[in-house]
């Protein structure tokens, strides 16, 4: 047992002022002269480094070890909806790839649910060692009961140090149960991820909302498990060539059973508002005529976009009312926007400027798009709209590597 | 119909910031509140009262303040409501605190139905509720949209996946998870608030549990360990770029691809 604990013979009262102070939850309180540590405590230890020394004590007790050598491997959940591969699983097959070689391990997917054998072969495009498939009419759907009890034979039979899963909607119903089931840590949205040479996983993600990154290690269990969101990882190369197998797995039938029965299956239409648009492409005055909408369109459909603008193209009857960004329209918060031609009035800017990532290109080296830009392009969009078209499209038709 | 609620007190504000030099976290006061995704699961669970009867009991896990998201679900219409409260529960990750939750949730009977809302605004890992799901070994459905019927043995939902809705039917008793917007949640009542002024809120410890093994929880049941905590990298760099329309373009183009927008 690992405990807090207070040499109280070290006490006096301007120590405990101190003590009080140092604690940012409030949970060390002044009971007659001594120190008592409530409920509110969360054993983040900065009484013991930052308080007066020695008063406040960590005492460790070592936790019996286990043998880390009986888990190895990096394993991926390979999210999907019918078969369709989730593109995250690319993603995070590119990083357990990584982690793997730090310590020679390899790479091993999980593909869970109905009529998906076949669908398991474009994985050995991506340098997998091994896929291990549960094909079962009872996987057909979601339903998270047999997804984890899968999810548990292929853990107990191949006994992975480290499980990456992707954060989606099916990923952070699955990792929980799966983790809990094995008692095993898991950190949610992970956005880097590193290996240290004894295969514990280094975790870091983003805590108290995004104001501090926290080091998550998980040194006493295995597996140690993961997620990290969509676009988070980098996907390796797709090969030319196939590596790696498949294995289809057997698991008995009564481990399969669920008290969810899914009734109805209906696809989502596609958003239409800006306002959740993770894209978006916002047109300003520097637009000429209506025809050089086409340009923008093409942009647009090209990176998936949305396309807004100022007030002005509204008026100029370009694009509808509804596609206005502004405080007279609507206020946006994509994960990127890319203005063409807005000079960047006040009005224009509190619609947007909470934006991840924004690109702006101006013919004016003094507009004031510049100041909120985290990329800023002096220059005509009649001459860069086009080249990157150009490029976009290169990318695209880019094949696979040898 | 026993309805089963969880709730977190969280800081008032996500502003939190780490001295660059110390590591200490800067809160600011003791501005505190109730989860703001909980108010909807609230909310549900008065609709369904209000539709098919039963009781609604809340049930928390913190410091003794904590007490004070309990009786605010009273002033909503909760019934019971009982907080988790013990210095042994310290530092828990998700696996010692959906444990430490659903030790308690027996403690405080049986129930057909357990709402959660779908992620706190401090934590934001979203993983408690199914795993308190998974300790209780209950079925569990996240992000549900709405209720669509409710049925002697069982209930239908709607539930949200990333390109499709789906109408799933589980039997209880069993776990929600309910997006914001399930329902519109209502004010605190000053109404309620003076009937239940002197209604008990229930306090468990670690002694109260029918596991009182220690190092199952706090941060001697918490497989995680926070190695650091650091401020994030200063990402407020602004770039400006000039030069031909051609060299400007290949730039963007090579940009979006590095920041997977291509």
């Amino acid at each position: 047992m690992s405990k807090l604990i207070c040499n109280q013979e070290k006490v006096n009262e301007s120590i405990i002022e101190e003590l009080i102070k140092v604690c940012p939850f409030h949970a060390i309180e002044n009971k007659n002269g001594k120190i008592e540590v409530n409920s509110g405590c969360k054993m983040c230890m900065l009484c013991v480094k930052n308080g007066p020394s020695g008063v406040m004590e960590f005492v460790e007790e070592e936790v019996a070890a286990i043998d880390k050598s009986l888990w190895k491997g990096i394993g991926v959940y390979v999210d999907h909806l019918e078969g369709e591969i989730h593109p995250v699983t690319m993603e995070l097959i590119g990083k357990a790839k990584e982690l793997a070689a730090v310590v020679g391990f390899p790479v091993y997917c999980v593909f869970i649910g109905h009529n998906i054998t076949h669908k398991a072969e474009e994985l050995l495009y991506y340098g997998v060692d091994e896929v291990f498939v549960y094909d079962n009419e009872e996987l057909k759907d979601f339903r998270v009961e047999p997804y984890t009890a899968a999810f548990e034979d292929f853990v107990a039979k191949v006994k992975p140090s480290s499980l990456l899963v992707g954060a989606t909607t099916i990923g952070r119903s699955l990792a929980p149960r799966v983790a809990t089931r094995f008692k095993t840590g898991l950190t949610a949205d992970c956005t880097k991820l590193e290996m240290k040479e004894n295969t514990d996983l280094v975790q870091i993600r983003p805590a108290f909302g995004g104001n501090i990154m926290a080091q998550i290690i998980c040194p006493n269990t295995r597996p140690q498990m993961a997620t990290v969101r969509y676009k988070v990882m980098n996907a390796p190369e797709k090969s030319c060539n196939q590596s790696g197998k498949i294995t289809i797995c057997e698991i008995d039938k009564s481990k399969l059973t669920s008290k969810i029965e899914v009734l109805k299956v209906t696809k989502k239409e596609a958003e239409e508002s800006i306002s959740d648009a993770e894209v978006i492409i916002a047109v300003g005055r520097a637009l000429k005529t209506e025809k050089d909408m086409e340009m923008v369109k093409e942009l647009a459909g090209l990176l998936g976009a949305r396309i807004a603008g100022t007030r002005p193209l509204i008026e100029s009857g370009f694009i509808g009312a509804k596609q206005q960004i502004g405080l007279s329209g609507r206020t946006v918060k994509p994960k990127l926007i890319i203005t063409l031609g807005i000079s960047g009035a006040v009005q224009f800017t509190a619609g947007m400027n909470g934006s991840e990532q924004i690109f702006a290109i101006n013919t004016d080296p003094h507009a004031s798009i510049f100041n909120i830009a985290h990329y800023g392009m002096v220059g005509d969009i009649y001459e860069i709209v086009p080249k990157l078209i150009e490029d976009i499209k290169s990318f695209g038709a880019e094949a696979c590597i040898m | 119909m026993e309805i089963l609620v969880c709730v977190k007190q969280v800081p008032g504000t996500t502003k939190v910031e780490v001295d660059p030099v110390t590591g200490v976290l800067k809160r600011d006061g003791v501005d505190s509140k109730m989860n703001p995704y909980d108010l909807y699961a609230l909310e549900t669970a008065l609709r369904l009262k209000e539709k098919h009867g039963g009781t609604i009991k809340v049930i928390s896990m913190g410091p003794p303040q904590a007490a004070e998201v309990i009786r605010e679900a009273y002033m909503m219409g909760a019934d019971e409501g009982a907080l988790i409260t013990d210095r042994k529960f310290a530092g828990a990750d998700v696996l010692a605190t959906s444990y430490t939750i659903s030790q308690g949730v027996r403690k405080l009977g049986s129930f057909d139905l357990i709402l959660c809302g779908k992620q706190t605004t401090d934590g934001d890992t979203a993983q408690v509720g199914p795993a308190m799901a998974e300790n209780l070994n209950i079925p569990h459905i996240a992000n549900v949209l709405s209720i669509i019927e409710m049925k002697e043995k069982s209930i239908v939902v709607e539930m949200d996946m990333a390109s499709t809705v789906e109408i799933v039917e589980v039997q209880f008793p069993c776990l929600l998870t309910v997006e914001k917007g399930i329902f519109q949640p209502r004010l605190p009542s000053y109404r309620k608030k003076l009937i239940t002024k002197d209604r008990e809120v229930k306090m468990i410890t670690l002694k109260d549990f029918d596991d009182k093994n220690e190092k199952n929880y706090g941060l001697n049941g918490s497989p995680t360990q926070v190695e650091r905590i650091f401020p994030p990298d200063a990402n407020s760099d602004r770039e400006t770029w000039t030069g031909t329309g051609e060299q400007l373009g290949h730039k963007m183009a090579s940009k979006l691809k590095t920041l997977k927008f291509i």
